[in-house]
């Protein structure tokens, strides 16, 4: 048996209105805080510290700090280095909050990673009963319903449906066969009925689940190229307060004010960019979060990242851009039929078509033409004609009377008649609106035409105009003529297609786009997408894709909805938004520490800088210890915002730097004089302050 | 016309003269640094020098070139001056070791901070064989970096910069050496001196008989304000009326200390291929300079003294033919600009006045700057900026249509790291040396005003002085010494570094996910970037000084 991934009913509706478009928020609990303390005291020792250059001068100031309240007890230096050590706990909790929200889903899949017993089939033809982590790659092994699949690979022989619930949280089986882009299985899942052979493709502890597993859990979470950019930049500011710090003490002692190295390691550590420091990986880790909760998988944050530079997107039109089949949605009489004529033949020729197209023919009729949507008694007697490659028609033979619906040429032939010149012309305009015209006959009589037509998905047109105005092109991949092509993506609005799409020119047009300093992001699910995939930028795998196309992508959509990149695209724009926000903020909330602690420093040697303490804070001890108190309490504040992502909707950069600075700038600047004020309301009570 | 009219008149006039001579100059000097055709005079030098003037340099030889040839170039002056009894007109003035180290330097990194007085301590032979010719060469060091920054912008897919010798021989044959002659002329028929004698003797009214030193001063005052260097041949600097007689010369010289760096925005805005680029730039150091000498005008015009007042504003320390508002728009130049001429005493200004004329300096001397130094120090601000901006746009941030990743972010930083280190760590050692309290001529806040105001103008390249500190013992002369060649060639390498990863990437096109670098909210981003970054180094600094004593 396996378990599902299970999801509370909120976060099933979550998931679904994220579906329909939105970068939502993630979940997030004060609770997370508490049952994330101990994880975040084991990340209190040095080793750990040192990987964050920020964070690691605060610990040593709040080392320093501890010593000089311990030579030198009081109420100011003992509450100072306290709260230098609220500081860096609640930047270990930030974090550690972050990996928590990770590690509850790996243990979800854990669950689904049990001992299996593998039937392996010798070269001889017999089974033999071996321990699933036994196998290599290469091997055969037998599983049949109601078994669980030992290990990653592709199915050899053999159809089945399997139920991959474990992995994508979607309860519907799917099938899975040899050949084809379907033939590939993943260990861990069950396949529910039929046998089929797998080929294992992947060593234990290799296999998809342990890859997820070790995702998620962030184990092999390395700094991503902006982020060690940003942390040199951080590291710079650090760099420069630490200098000024250093350098004020013989400048005070010049002015006949020396200070306690409390109070310089207190305005040190409130002046460098702890908030982002202290919220910078929480930021990275959540960002990987917010794809896991969409079910896409990447195998690098470096993948997130390029996501939100992405400039021109290759959408494949069918199942992304239109849905899957083509549809009915016109009946054209010719000659002398009318078009209840035209409705019965089609209507005839098609009860039997299972295909998506022969049934939307029966919709179709069944709702605009009045006639009954399920066959008669009498009409499941029909002797049904199969479409073939070389008859290029079907249809049914029933009491003497045949009706056939195909390609022109072939029905035309088919009745013995003569190309008409008005059906030739019906046929001629619907393939240059971008549809597919299906002729039918009964008997010798051409009844008219039918339109089949792509059905473009509603809200794409408006989700490329969005896309436009982030600056991205899309790019339609299609195998159709042309002609048809150019009509749908007129329809769809999209910038630009690609007609009669090869695989080979899937990859000629990437590499020209990337010619151009462009980046690319694509899905694709086949193992000949596999080359392309890897060459894109941002490459997303269906899962039903084959196990080639998963190993070539970046990212795995366990939904396997193509168009799920356009969200891919904006995770990463958040992703990096929340970081230059955050930091943004962090600097601007130094000018109000300025003002906080400098007249504090020094009122008593020049009394006229008194008139900077514009807040009025009670006295120099509580203008300091407030402003170390607000420096540490705004970690935690911002928590939530950090694993949630600011709020990102597709603008222009203009507006959307403008909306930044206001609110992070600006904001960044007021919010720290309002909260160390109010602090200070509440620290002027203890008493010695 | 009241003097504040007089001001506003003057004011007016400077920015006309540079909108005359914005785009001619500006584009002949995109010309100059792009041109494929070599002129005799300087085929001549490359035959001297064994250049082959048509091979280019990475950047690493670039940055070798330009380190090599400062290091040489201290070297000689510093024998030159060492030496000056072997040159004629030397009038037996002599340098101490301490004094010609410290001038070596000053000269060579464009600061031309002077702890001597030049009447009684550098001969005629060292000022024109030596100082004038770094006067020259160090400003053109500076066009050189800048237009390989430029190049790294403009190129793709290369790893060569330019040739750091025909930067250096061109900016001077074609830029620098033409304007500075046609200049000098001009200052001599505005009664600029230009004498090769050591002085006059004067009989005073009391009989005793006084000497008055002369100088070649019109040609050095030229290449003084035109490069940015702002050593002056008399101790006075522009104060004396033979190197700035009259206001008209005073408004030249003003106007010869912006116009480079000013036009050198329209040269870089052709280079990359589009002039917007250049124009907002030259907004940002409008805006900021515009802003400066506001601050330092009205705290000039509106001293707190009774005596001042009087005088219609703080006039000690200041020419009256200048006035108030000419001698307020010249320190704002000449602090804004990597100059550090004075035609007053910045030492007898305001507390906010002061203030002003430091804080220009802290920026980082990029409102314009010095020759070359300013348009690649507010490039290097503008990386940061973008690189905030980018982020906050949700892309990984790019300027120009190159990345600003790791290695990008790394050079800038170390480029804009290099200058408040010198500067916090030199000033804070200085108040630890017991000596320094003595050196000084004031106690308490102006004294200590008076040691930051030093470090900073060596940090920052800019050579003027605060005065009323005595920089001539040992600790002085080596550490502004050591200030001022840190502040240069740290810089310098890392911008040159920076040239490279920005010239091996290629071009991302504009999208409408690019952030645009032309408009109003780039220059204010830019803007904030500068004042935020130095506000933040420098409050705590500021605060125990200017601050504590405008507030006074």
């Amino acid at each position: 048996m396996t378990t599902t991934v299970t999801r509370t009913p909120e976060e099933e509706t979550r998931r679904h209105v994220e579906h329909a478009g939105r970068v939502g928020a993630g979940v997030f609990s004060p609770g997370q805080l508490v049952s994330s303390l101990p994880g975040a005291l084991r990340k209190l020792g040095p080793r750990h510290q040192a990987r964050n250059p920020v964070m690691f001068v605060v610990w040593v100031g709040s080392l320093l700090a501890t010593v000089l309240a311990i030579g030198d007890p009081g109420v100011f230096s003992i509450g100072t280095a306290l709260w230098l050590w609220f500081t860096v706990l609640f930047a270990s909790l930030a974090e550690a909050v972050a990996e928590g929200r990770g590690k509850a889903q790996a243990e979800t899949l854990r669950r689904t990673k049990k001992d299996t017993v593998a039937r392996r089939l010798r070269a001889d033809g017999s089974q033999e009963r071996v321990p699933g982590a036994d196998l290599r790659i290469g091997d055969l092994v037998v599983v049949e319903a109601g078994d669980v699949i030992p290990g990653d690979g592709d199915v050899v022989e053999g159809i089945a449906t399997v139920d991959e619930s474990a992995i994508t949280g979607e309860s519907a089986p799917v099938i899975r066969e040899s050949g084809g882009d379907r033939s590939a299985v993943t260990g861990g899942t069950t396949v529910l009925s039929d046998r089929i052979v797998v080929k294992i493709s992947a060593r234990p502890g290799e296999s998809f689940v342990d890859r997820m597993i070790a995702l998620v859990e962030g184990a092999q979470r390395q700094k991503t190229p902006n982020e060690i950019a940003l942390t040199i930049l951080l590291s710079t500011l650090t760099i420069i307060f630490l200098l000024a710090v250093v350098a004020l003490q013989p400048m005070a002692a010049f002015a006949g004010s020396r200070q306690s190295v409390i109070v310089l390691t207190a305005l040190l550590v409130c002046l460098i960019p702890t908030t982002i420091g202290a919220l910078l990986s929480a930021i990275g880790i959540a960002g990987m979060d917010r794809l896991v909760q969409r079910n896409v998988l990447a195998t690098s944050g470096r993948a997130v990242e390029a996501a939100g530079d992405v400039s021109t997107l290759l959408l494949d039109k069918t199942g992304t851009i239109t849905f899957g089949n083509r549809r009915a949605t016109e009946l054209i009489p010719v000659g002398q039929s009318t078009v209840q004529d035209l409705a019965r033949a089609a209507r005839l020729s098609s009860l039997a078509d299972g295909t998506p197209e022969g049934r939307s023919i029966v919709e179709l009729c069944a709702t605009e033409h009045g006639l009954p949507a399920s066959p008669s008694e009498h009409e499941r007697g029909g002797e049904f004609v199969e479409f073939s490659a070389q008859t290029r028609m079907s249809g049914v033979d029933l009491d003497g009377t045949s009706v056939r619906k195909g390609a022109a040429s072939a029905v035309t032939a088919w009745a013995g008649q003569d190309v008409l010149p008005e059906v030739d012309e019906i046929v001629e305009r619907i393939s240059s609106e971008g549809g597919t015209p299906l002729v039918v006959a009964e008997g010798t009589v051409i009844r008219g035409v039918v339109r089949l037509s792509d059905v473009v998905k509603p809200g794409m047109r408006e989700r490329f105009g969005e896309l436009r105005a982030m600056g991205i092109r899309t790019v339609m991949i299609t195998g159709d003529n042309p002609l048809t092509a150019k009509a749908i993506a007129g329809q769809a609005g999209v910038d630009d297609f690609l007609a009669e799409a090869k695989p080979e020119d899937k990859m000629a047009l990437i590499k020209k786009e990337q010619e151009g300093g462009r980046l690319v992001a694509m899905t694709g699910d086949g193992t000949n997408d596999a080359p392309a995939l890897a060459q894109a930028d941002v490459g997303v795998a269906m899962n039903t894709g084959t196990m080639a196309a998963k190993e070539a992508g970046n990212m795995v959509d366990l939904d396997s909805n193509p168009t799920k990149l356009i969200e891919i695209v904006e995770i990463g724009k958040q992703l990096l938004i929340t970081r230059g926000a955050l930091t943004t903020f962090s600097i601007a909330n130094d000018l109000a520490k300025y003002f906080a602690i400098l007249p504090a420093m020094f009122a008593g040697i020049h009394p006229q800088l008194g008139r900077l303490d514009i807040m009025a804070l009670h006295s120099p001890s509580s203008a300091i210890l407030s402003a170390v108190i607000f420096n540490a309490l705004i970690i935690v504040a911002l928590i939530p915002l950090a694993l949630r992502g600011v709020r990102y909707r597709p603008a222009d950069a203009r507006s959307l730097l403008r909306r930044n600075l206001l609110i992070y700038g600006l904001g960044g600047i007021v919010t720290p004089f309002v909260g160390i004020w109010l602090i200070d309301l509440l620290v002027r009570l203890i008493p010695g302050m | 016309m009241s003097p504040t009219w007089a001001g506003l008149a003057q004011v007016g006039l400077l920015l006309l003269a540079l909108a005359v001579v914005y785009k001619p100059l500006g584009d002949y000097m995109a010309r100059v640094f792009t041109s494929a055709r070599h002129l005799r005079l300087e085929k001549a030098v490359y035959r001297v020098g064994r250049v082959d003037p048509d091979s280019e340099q990475h950047w690493k030889t670039y940055a070798a070139s330009v380190l090599a040839f400062s290091f040489v170039s201290v070297v000689l002056l510093y024998l030159i001056q060492r030496l000056q009894h072997l040159l004629p007109f030397d009038f037996g003035r002599t340098a101490s070791p301490g004094v010609a180290f410290n001038t070596a330097i000053s000269f060579v990194t464009n600061t031309n901070w002077q702890s001597y007085v030049p009447e009684t301590t550098m001969g005629h032979a060292v000022q024109m064989l030596g100082l004038t010719v770094q006067n020259f060469v160090s400003a053109a060091v500076g066009l050189a970096v800048a237009m390989a920054l430029v190049r790294g912008f403009v190129r793709a897919k290369t790893d060569r910069l330019g040739n750091f010798w025909v930067d250096l021989t061109r900016g001077t044959v074609r830029v620098l050496l033409p304007l500075a002659f046609v200049f000098a002329i001009v200052l001599i028929a505005l009664g600029v001196v230009q004498s090769l004698k050591s002085g006059v003797d004067v009989t005073n009214p009391d009989g005793s008989v006084s000497r008055i030193a002369l100088a070649p001063a019109a040609s050095q005052e030229a290449i003084k304000e035109l490069g940015t260097n702002g050593g002056g041949i008399f101790n006075a600097n522009s104060a004396h009326p033979f190197e700035n007689p009259s206001s008209w010369t005073n408004l030249i010289e003003i106007f010869l200390l912006t116009v480079i760096p000013v036009c050198l925005t329209r040269t870089f805005g052709v280079l990359v291929g589009n002039k917007r680029q250049g124009t907002v730039l030259l907004t940002v150091m409008g805006v900021l300079w515009g802003g400066m000498l506001t601050v330092i005008w009205w705290a000039e015009s509106h001293p707190n003294g009774p005596l001042a007042l009087l005088a219609g504003g703080a006039m000690e320390g200041k020419e009256v033919r200048f006035g108030i508002a000419g001698s307020a728009l010249f320190a704002n130049a000449t602090t804004s600009t990597s100059t550090g001429a004075v035609n007053s005493m910045h030492d007898s200004f305001s507390g906010l006045g002061g203030g002003g004329t430091l804080l220009n300096m802290m920026f980082g001397e990029l409102s314009p700057g010095g020759v070359g130094s300013g348009l690649y120090s507010m490039l290097v601000v503008a990386i940061i900026a973008m690189f905030l901006a980018g982020l906050m746009v949700g892309r990984t941030p790019e300027y120009l249509g190159k990345k600003l990743g790791k290695r990008e972010v790394t050079c800038a930083a170390v480029a804009i790291l290099a200058m408040p280190t010198v500067l916090l760590l030199g000033t804070g050692a200085a108040l630890l040396m017991p000596d320094t309290a003595g050196a000084l001529n004031n106690p308490g806040a102006h004294g200590f005003s008076e040691v930051l105001y030093a470090y900073t103008s060596a940090s920052n390249n800019n050579g003027s002085a605060f005065a009323g500190i005595t920089v001539t013992n040992d600790w002085f002369q080596s550490t502004l010494g050591l200030c001022m060649a840190f502040g240069r060639f740290v810089p310098i390498t890392a911008v040159l570094c920076l040239a490279g990863s920005l010239a091996v990437q290629r071009k991302v096109p504009e999208t409408a996910g690019t952030l645009p670098t032309t408009g109003p909210l780039f220059a204010t981003m830019l803007v904030g970037t500068v004042v935020l970054v130095a506000a933040l180094t420098f409050i705590p600094a500021l605060a125990l000084g200017p601050i504590a004593e405008a507030l006074a």
